[in-house]
């Protein structure tokens, strides 16, 4: 089976990915399966650069693309969350609402666009299927003086493109392992310090962001 | 301003966090913790990074509807809804502290449990239970060991048990297994957040009699 994968990525290991010319704009081309699963590669900087337009010149059409990208993702996300697609479907649309509306408060340096768009489906669910309050930590913000280097941009998005081959190399049985745990399915008292995963970079990426910002404050 | 955190959240209430399948009260310890621990929440967005790839893994064919961009645009011609006015730093209560408190340290309604000891019941979902305690300089909480599991951070002053001496920031984790007399320090009373999913054991009969008044 084949699946759409896009044609630009940063120096993603995989062959298929690495074997295309970088950021090369939202041109999608026909990807075959990789390690005999379904791979997608996304443009990773690229929607790094489609938040921005959205916060500097609400930009419709990065957002129609943002929307066709992620919308559908989201839904399905929270259809295995427990959601009945006519409401994961609302859900989805306003997630991205909110996606359009925080734009100014995403951080390059601490998450890719799809680890934001998670975070944001995530509280949706909490929110609506769960119906709970979800108590966030204290807000460090990040004023113009505090617009990232571009190197540390490109260095998470790496890391996490790593992150994702790592994730995608696992058995298929850990790998649903994991994403169960993400749709709530399991309790996540094995599975965490079993994922395989190689954390401890993305970690200390974080971190170093985490440094710079409460710098910056100070 | 920052002292050295010694006692840390556990990789799998970080994962459960950055998931969203804890109870609210657990996700409150978190989000507290998190707020006064650079560490823990550098590994904590390590873990919502695995949910972006969990999510970029999605089958995105279960497509959105006929007209769902042009109803997302109505949404968001609507306006943004009004956000919260952020609340400032306090010295004892981080922010999503002070979101369930109503306030800082003067907004909470303290209720006596004996021998000086005060808590406050936060609201949150009943799966478990949050509550602030206050342990007045060189007192003990009574001898108590735990059905489920019991998480206690400290958020001024500082606590010594059988385990270690805890102070701002740090979290104990105890279990079934951990049967312990936390005593705060005889230089500052100590204030905790504590979040158990399960009531408390006391070991000694007068304790016993109030744990009806604790309500935990």
């Amino acid at each position: 089976m084949f699946t759409e994968i896009d044609t630009a990525t940063l120096d993603d290991p995989t062959a298929d990915c690495a074997a295309k010319p970088v950021w090369r704009g939202p041109k999608r081309i026909k990807g075959k399966p990789v390690n005999g699963q379904n791979k997608t590669c996304d443009t990773r900087k690229e929607w790094v650069s489609h938040i921005r337009r959205i916060r500097d010149a609400q930009d419709q059409v990065a957002f129609a693309e943002l929307f066709q990208h992620f919308a559908p993702r989201v839904k399905a996300f929270l259809i295995k969350s427990g959601s009945d697609a006519a409401l994961a479907e609302e859900c989805a649309q306003e997630v991205m609402a909110t996606l359009w509306h925080k734009a100014h408060l995403f951080d390059p340096t601490r998450a890719t666009v799809a680890t934001w768009v998670f975070t944001i489906a995530r509280n949706k669910r909490i929110d609506v299927l769960r119906k709970q309050r979800r108590p966030e930590p204290e807000d460090l913000g990040w004023g113009p003086e505090a617009e990232p280097e571009q190197e540390d941009v490109l260095a998470l998005q790496q890391e996490t493109a790593q992150l994702r081959d790592a994730m995608a190399a696992l058995p298929e049985a850990q790998r649903q392992l994991i994403e169960k745990a993400y749709f709530g399915d399991l309790s996540h008292r094995e599975i965490a310090s079993q994922t395989g995963l190689p954390l401890g970079t993305i970690k200390s990426r974080i971190r170093l962001a985490l440094d710079r910002l409460r710098h910056a404050m100070n | 301003m920052r002292n050295e955190i010694k006692h840390h959240l556990t990789d799998d209430l970080l994962m459960a966090y950055a998931a969203g399948t804890l109870p609210e009260a657990f996700d409150l310890m978190v989000a507290t913790h998190m707020s006064l621990c650079d560490h823990c929440r550098a590994r904590a967005e390590s873990f919502e990074a695995v949910g972006g790839c969990v999510l970029q893994e999605q089958d995105a064919s279960a497509s959105m509807s006929d007209g769902s961009l042009a109803a997302t645009m109505a949404l968001i011609a609507q306006g943004a809804p009004r956000a919260k006015p952020a609340r400032p730093s306090c010295a004892v209560l981080p922010t999503p502290l002070q979101d369930y408190v109503g306030g800082d340290v003067s907004a909470i309604k303290w209720k006596p449990v004996g021998m000086g000891v005060k808590q406050a019941i936060l609201p949150t979902t009943s799966e478990a239970t949050a509550r602030l305690l206050f342990i007045p300089a060189g007192a003990a909480v009574p001898d108590h060991s735990h059905n489920g599991i019991e998480l206690t951070m400290v958020l001024q002053g500082a606590f010594s048990d059988e385990i270690d001496r805890f102070a701002r920031g740090d979290v104990e984790i105890a279990d079934q297994s951990i049967h312990h007399t936390p005593t705060a320090d005889i230089s500052e009373d100590c204030i905790c957040l504590a979040v158990t999913d399960a009531p408390l054991k006391f070991s000694k009969l007068m304790p016993r009699l109030f744990q009806p008044f604790l309500r935990i």
